[in-house]
């Protein structure tokens, strides 16, 4: 059996939990598993309908008062509970915030260990097997699991969704025993004016030192505004400069993106940016160097002032998307 | 207080990696090793602790001898003492042995503490798991990736970055900390710090006195093939004025690529 959490955020199953899902699903078909899902929460709405569409076959939910906010220990511990009881071969959770704090603490739990943010799930010899980017994407490590249950965290963006069916399943309600929360989430502070995080974005809009200052990243947000599902992403060193936020920092020392298309502005690319960025589908450098390390790894190419760039490209972008 | 911060040492983040020719481990020779960037934010925050309400700052690392030096940086940097766990194997990737070699340390030998920091992730195995691996084997609670941390009569208060947002956790000490860029500005060694730290003593402790057994060290998780990404396809540099290239760009965005 395939094990699968699913994540709930402001009342919506995310989207990269219906990713890592369509992914079981996959895997079930290679493996002859079956796959089942598990929601933690409180007074939970019934969310089993969409998971049935997308694959799975019960939907287990797992109540406690306690519960009703995130918390590691307090969700660890009422997955523990069910993981003893059914057994799943194989548990995935998308490598989110919530996935990436979670996996790890359910696994010491088990006694085994954890596979973080895969990109690439494959089953050999009738054995279950992942690849993960190490040193931030520099390298890809193949790995194997010596222990069961296999815990994996799946990249956001990565895996496509399936075709969703129209589809019956079960759904299995567990109150679980009164848990003693450790760490308990008080609030959610929003930050202002970002829906949409950099490492879930589609489209991600970045600058670098090219911007020149913090005032110019405006131009930026500008361009993500007319963009559906879009984020701001920056180099080091405009972070460093302090002309935007280090939570939009993307590189080794910042977040690895795999978005459909990463446009830089004025980013020259340094080993430790590419390393962050180079997964991107499509990937766009405008930058007034030639020589700038990033055309190397870039799609399209224009070897101009950003300055001169932007303006037409926000006019032909609003073309598009006011049609 | 007494704050214990894990350390890693790691290959400078402007370093190409090599693979080596048994596709199992990456080429040491000539890369330049320093403290995982994250773990520069983690120690300087039990510094900024200690300053404000006394207590004493440990740093230890899990590793081969040459993390000495990175343990060194963190005495010049203010730490009080440090300590090398002697773990010859090379990098495996695999954050649960690391894990059950640090929980069996702080239970043989430190055991006296009120907070555990790490950085959030080591830039290089980037799995972003020991701090709440440990938590879970200590029962102690954790808040990873954290962005702001107050810490007042054995409460505290940890802000953690989340998607979009930050999440305010409560919780009670001792616990388990994980820090993010953002946390701090981390200090420069000073040159008396770094004249201190050479006179330090570095105790060296072996897997056997933390009384680790052969079995806990078997990894759980086995790389079996490490590969260079595959190359990207070469791109086209646009031609023209700024207002014909950046509109052949949405052009070939929409019709080409598909992406928009």
């Amino acid at each position: 059996m395939i094990l699968v959490f699913i994540e709930i955020r402001n009342g919506k199953i995310k989207k990269s939990s219906l990713e890592t899902l369509s992914e079981a699903k996959r895997i079930s078909e290679k493996l002859k598993y079956s796959v089942n899902t598990v929601i933690v929460g409180y007074n939970l709405d019934n969310f089993s309908l969409e998971l049935f569409k997308y694959g799975a076959e019960k939907v287990f939910i797992l109540e406690n008062s306690s519960l009703e906010n995130y918390s590691s220990d307090g969700y660890s511990n009422a997955l523990i509970e069910l993981v003893k009881e059914i057994n799943p071969e194989i548990i995935l959770f998308s490598a989110t915030s919530m996935g990436k704090d979670l996996a790890p603490r359910l696994a010491a739990g088990l006694n085994v260990s954890v596979a973080a943010d895969c990109i690439q799930t494959l089953v050999e010899n009738n054995s279950f097997k992942v690849i993960r980017p190490i040193y931030a994407g520099k390298a890809l490590a193949k790995t194997g699991f010596k222990t069961k249950p296999c815990i994996a965290t799946l990249r956001p963006n990565i895996f496509p969704l399936i075709e969703p069916k129209e589809k019956k399943g079960e759904v299995i309600r567990k109150e679980i025993s009164i848990l003693n929360i450790k760490a308990k989430v008080r609030k959610i502070v929003q930050e202002e004016g970002a829906e949409l995080d950099v490492t879930e974005a589609e489209i991600v809009i970045s600058g670098g030192r090219g911007m020149q200052s913090a005032e110019n990243f405006k131009l930026l947000k500008e361009l993500a505004s007319i963009l559906p599902n879009s984020a701001i992403g920056a180099s080091r060193s405009a972070v460093d400069s302090g002309w935007i936020g280090h939570q939009h920092q993307v590189g080794q020392t910042g977040k690895t993106v795999s978005p459909n298309l990463y446009i830089a502005f004025g980013i020259s690319g340094a080993i430790q940016h590419l390393a962050g960025m180079s997964s991107s589908k499509c990937i766009v450098a405008i930058n007034k160097d030639p020589e700038a390390p990033i055309f190397k790894i870039a799609n399209y190419g224009i070897v101009d002032d950003l300055f001169k760039v932007i303006p037409v490209l926000k006019e032909e972008f609003k073309k598009i998307y006011s049609e | 207080m007494n704050i214990l911060v894990f350390i890693k040492q790691v290959p400078d983040t402007e370093s190409k990696i090599r693979i080596s020719s048994d596709r199992k481990s990456i080429i040491e020779e000539n890369l330049n090793f320093i403290v995982n960037p994250y773990d520069e934010f983690a120690v300087e925050e039990a510094l900024r602790l200690k300053e404000s309400k006394g207590g004493k700052v440990s740093v230890i690392s899990v590793g081969l001898e040459r993390a000495i030096t990175a343990l060194r940086k963190c005495l010049a940097m203010g730490a009080d003492e440090a300590f090398l766990i002697k773990d010859e194997e090379k990098e495996l990737y695999e954050p649960f042995r690391i894990a059950k070699i640090i929980t069996k340390a702080i239970k043989s030998k430190f055991s006296e503490f009120d907070l555990i920091l790490f950085g959030k992730q080591s830039v290089g195995a980037d799995n972003c798991a020991i701090p709440s691996m440990v938590a879970e084997m200590l029962g102690l609670p954790q808040v990873t990736v954290v962005i702001k941390l107050i810490i007042e009569d054995g409460k505290g208060w940890a802000y953690r970055e989340i998607e979009g947002a930050l999440e305010e956790v409560e919780f009670n000490l001792p616990a388990v900390i994980s820090a993010q860029k953002g946390l701090n500005e981390p200090r420069y060694e000073t040159l008396k710090g770094i004249m201190a730290a050479k006179r330090k003593e570095i105790p060296i402790i072996s897997l056997e006195e933390i009384g680790i057994t052969e079995q806990e060290l078997k990894p759980c998780l086995e790389v079996e093939q490490i590969d260079s990404p595959p190359p990207r396809p070469s791109g086209k540099i646009l031609k023209g004025s700024p207002e014909e290239t950046a509109k052949k760009l949405v052009e070939l965005l929409r019709n080409e690529a598909k992406v928009i």
